[in-house]
């Protein structure tokens, strides 16, 4: 297995688009946090995360996390209310999702024939969460590449430029219509945002704890003819022990 | 080859709600029954406990509740130029599976229909004149009256245990209480859950506009309940994680709750869960039912023989078990003849999202699936719709069940889809919103309908319901002309910024509207233009009963569960008194 530092990535991004899927990226290893984007005016962004943060990444391999983390951020970016997605961990909730069963096609149903049909209709393509990832992920890094360019090292204004392009529909990933793929990366960022910190996504609640939602708590007798008052506690999670830890469980199956 | 088993007296397809009471009542009367269940057993221990239930990405989002799609899917397409395509994730609708059936993951909303409703094209011909209704509306009465159906609707609420202010009692206008429903014969077993911020905001400025607002009716209840059936139920939380969950605390009413215990204990009564019905089969003449074939969840397949078979599957697949079963004549949109599939219909979801300043703490959390406050003066016939140039309504209320924020992070038009501006507005208006539904009624149109698919499978073999819909233009200007109502609610309880979405067409299974949906099996009487009779028998084939939200022949201004209960009652009744005494035709036809 390939094993490269985080500075490699960084500075050979060409090279990593090639490299094979099963590399990973541990925390020791991005010993270097990655250069992201963040609201300031420079344009060039100054990392919200720190190296001892870092997911271990399963499903993407290292080109993909540089564009995914990037990608993520521009999507929910840290501001003056909080985290943005890399320090609500958002990428780390996409890679164990497309890592596991939902990214494998989980309550997706795979027959043919494949008929692209009307919007009216919803998604009709054969690939899976994970397939269409890793299509769209190689087309945009091949799109980059002719271009001489890498997304995560563009200003932040230039990252949205081009989201926006994929979000339109105005490119085509090796077949897939763009806007299919912006929408899912989409969704399953604001999941991951504020899905259970369970599944890996809204690190220590954050999200949560932004809006006010009191996460999985229960009981609202008391409180809900106190019309008006602001609901002050702790969110709760539903993987926390007695103490308060949050124990990961991104393979909670969906269905009973 | 299937393996032929000992004959019953009933089978029963599909162990929810409707299929729960049956058995129950037909098990207590002596007949030996067996409920064939496709999904899995589940009770409220140790299936629905907290923590596990409290999960949005599971429950909401990847619809664990629900039909497995992957397996069993429907196709879809708005028009019948269009090739329809899978349903390949759910989301406008949500149908359920597994013991206690959909209504599992419902929400408790407990109205009954009005009077108007079950005589519809007679009033409203009498009302508005014969040439009132656009060309393509196929509507038609119930072939039951709201008089036929009082009593039934009683015992399912008092069932239920129903929390709820009555508003008619044998006549009597009764303050608090919804003054236009029907006279009901006494108040709901419970009084009404406590009334969230919203409901109370929502009542405060309905009523300054002279409207009549009342506490909607939860079977979620507001205090200790023990039902008729000696089941007890227990007082609900407000935890906001009711519709597409199960219910951890016994204070939401589903069959587990309230039925399926004293159904279970009765030995006269077999369940067999993941149990898939292929068919219920005829003899030669067509016009006798034999029992149902179905495969268990080993992949071994079975002859089931039954004097008496009920399907009592949700309403989409009760129009495909009929069509499988060569039951009825499949309608044709082109001719507009046939009747299995006809009149499939829906409900006609609007919103208006009301945007208060930082001061107005909402807590959205803070709810039940049945805790808001609404009027029903823009519903159904309660105004008059002279000039207007459509029929039917919409209750307008602040019923919002829950503040989930993965699906519910309300934001202001204009606001991007993403990014920092995507992300303020979040922050800013998640505990500052109240939402408005606009829950609208449905008219059958002569081009909407269910068939069975030419492409697609089940994991079977047997060929998907096809659904083709859109909305009839009668509906969406109904959706425009209530919409406009409720904005102005939204102006009076003194919102910073007031939006209304009207629903607009086309129909799209991208975006989650309700799981209300109904026709396809439709009552009436006759059989040119139904598919069973007033008491829920097949006309073609007299020893099935087919009960569902399939049998409306189009859908009223309210959820539907409710007036199902009461159906449900109704035909257990007839097969109680009249068909098992002596099986055949209750209605000629």
């Amino acid at each position: 297995m390939d094993r490269v530092t985080r500075r490699s990535f960084v500075t050979g991004v060409g090279a990593a688009s090639v490299l094979p899927a099963a590399t990973l990226l541990t925390s020791a290893q991005a010993a270097e946090p990655v250069k992201q984007n963040s609201p300031d005016a420079s344009g060039i962004a100054t990392p919200d995360v720190s190296a001892a943060d870092r997911p271990t990444y399963l499903f993407f391999n290292a080109a993909e996390v540089l564009f995914i983390e990037a990608a993520c951020e521009r999507l929910i970016p840290a501001d003056e209310n909080g985290p943005g997605a890399l320090g609500a961990g958002v990428p780390n909730y996409l890679d164990k999702q497309l890592g596991g069963a939902w990214g494998a096609g989980e309550r997706l149903y795979r027959s043919g024939p494949w008929v692209l049909g009307t919007a009216t209709q919803g998604y009709q393509l054969p690939f899976t969460p994970a397939e269409l990832f890793r299509t769209c992920l190689r087309a945009i890094d091949h799109e980059m590449t002719a271009k001489n360019a890498a997304f995560h090292e563009m200003s932040g204004d230039q990252q949205d430029v081009y989201l926006k392009s994929l979000e339109s529909g105005a490119h085509e990933l090796d077949g897939v219509p763009s806007d299919i793929f912006f929408d899912m990366l989409l969704k399953m960022s604001i999941e991951g945002f504020f899905a259970d910190p369970a599944y890996g996504g809204n690190k220590d609640m954050v999200a949560w704890r932004m809006i006010g939602f009191p996460g999985a708590y229960a009981d609202y007798y008391e409180s809900i003819d106190k019309h008006g008052v602001k609901f002050e506690r702790e969110p709760l999670s539903l993987a926390e022990d007695g103490r308060g830890h949050v124990h990961m469980r991104p393979d909670i199956p969906a269905n009973l | 080859m299937a393996q032929r088993l000992k004959e019953v007296d009933v089978v029963i397809v599909g162990v929810g709600m409707v299929g729960t009471m049956v058995a129950k009542e037909l098990a207590a009367a002596g007949y030996k029954v067996v409920g064939l269940e496709r999904g899995q057993t589940r009770a409220t221990v140790p299936e629905f406990q907290s923590p596990g239930i409290h999960d949005e990405l599971r429950f909401d989002v990847r619809k664990a509740l629900m039909q497995d799609n992957t397996r069993e899917p429907v196709t879809f397409r708005n028009h019948g130029s269009q090739i329809a395509l899978p349903v390949r994730r759910w989301e406008s609708f949500l149908p359920g599976t597994g013991l206690g059936g959909s209504m599992v993951h419902w929400n408790g909303q407990t109205y009954r229909f009005q009077a108007n409703d079950f005589q519809l094209a007679t009033r409203t011909r009498e009302r508005y004149g014969k040439n009132f209704l656009d060309a393509d509306l196929t509507i038609q009465d119930w072939g039951v009256t709201y008089d036929d159906l009082e009593p039934h609707y009683d015992r399912f609420e008092y069932l239920l245990g129903t929390s709820g202010k009555a508003g008619n009692i044998k006549g009597q206008i009764q303050p608090g209480g919804d003054p236009h429903e029907s006279p009901r014969s006494r108040d709901y077993p419970t009084p009404p859950q406590k009334e969230h911020y919203q409901g109370a905001l929502f009542r405060k400025a309905a009523a300054g506009l002279g409207y009549h607002p009342f506490p909607q009716p939860s079977s979620n209840l507001s205090q200790p309940y023990t039902n008729p059936e000696g089941l007890k139920l227990n007082t609900c939380v407000f935890c906001g994680f009711c519709e597409r969950y199960a219910c951890e605390h016994y204070a939401k009413s589903v069959p587990q709750t309230v039925l399926l215990p004293v159904l279970l204990a009765n030995p006269n009564f077999e369940l067999r869960t993941g149990c898939q019905v292929q068919r219920i089969n005829l003899d030669s003449t067509k016009k006798h039912a034999t029992g149902v074939t179905y495969i268990d969840a080993v992949g071994r397949e079975f002859e089931q023989p039954a004097s008496l078979v009920v399907s009592s599957t949700f309403a989409i697949n009760n129009i495909r078990m009929l069509l499988l079963s060569g039951i009825g004549k499949p309608y044709d949109p082109a001719s507009g003849q046939g009747v299995v599939g006809r009149n499939y219909a829906y409900q006609t979801m609007s919103t208006v999202a009301s945007f208060f300043d930082e001061d107005v703490i909402i807590n959205p959390f803070m709810a039940s699936g049945a805790s808001g406050t609404l009027i029903n003066d823009f519903a159904g016939d309660n105004f008059d719709h002279s000039g207007l140039g459509f029929i039917g309504g919409a209750f307008i209320g602040a019923v919002n069940t829950n503040g989930r924020p993965i699906e519910y992070h309300p934001t202001p038009p204009g606001t991007p889809n993403w990014g920092k501006a995507w992300k303020q507005a979040v922050v800013k208006h998640y505990n500052h919103t109240v939402m408005f539904s606009l829950h609208g009624s449905s008219m059958a149109a002569r081009q909407n309908y269910a068939d069975l698919d030419p492409t697609y499978r089940d994991a079977w073999g047997q060929p998907v319901l096809r659904i083709t819909f859109d909305f009839p233009q009668n509906d969406l200007k109904m959706a425009a002309h209530v919409t406009a109502k409720g904005v102005e609610i939204g102006k009076a309880m003194g919102a910073k910024q007031v939006v209304g979405n009207p629903r607009k067409g086309p129909y799209t299974v991208t975006q989650y509207q309700t799981t209300h949906n109904t026709g396809g099996t439709v009552m009436g009487d006759n059989p040119k233009t139904s598919v069973v009779n007033r008491y829920l028998q097949s006309w073609d084939v007299p020893n099935v009963f087919v009960i569902g939200a399939s049998n409306y022949p189009q859908n009223a201004s309210w959820n539907p569960t409710c007036t199902l209960g009461a159906l449900t009652y109704w035909a257990i009744d007839a097969l109680k008194s009249k068909y098992l005494k002596n099986p055949g035709r209750l209605v000629s036809a």
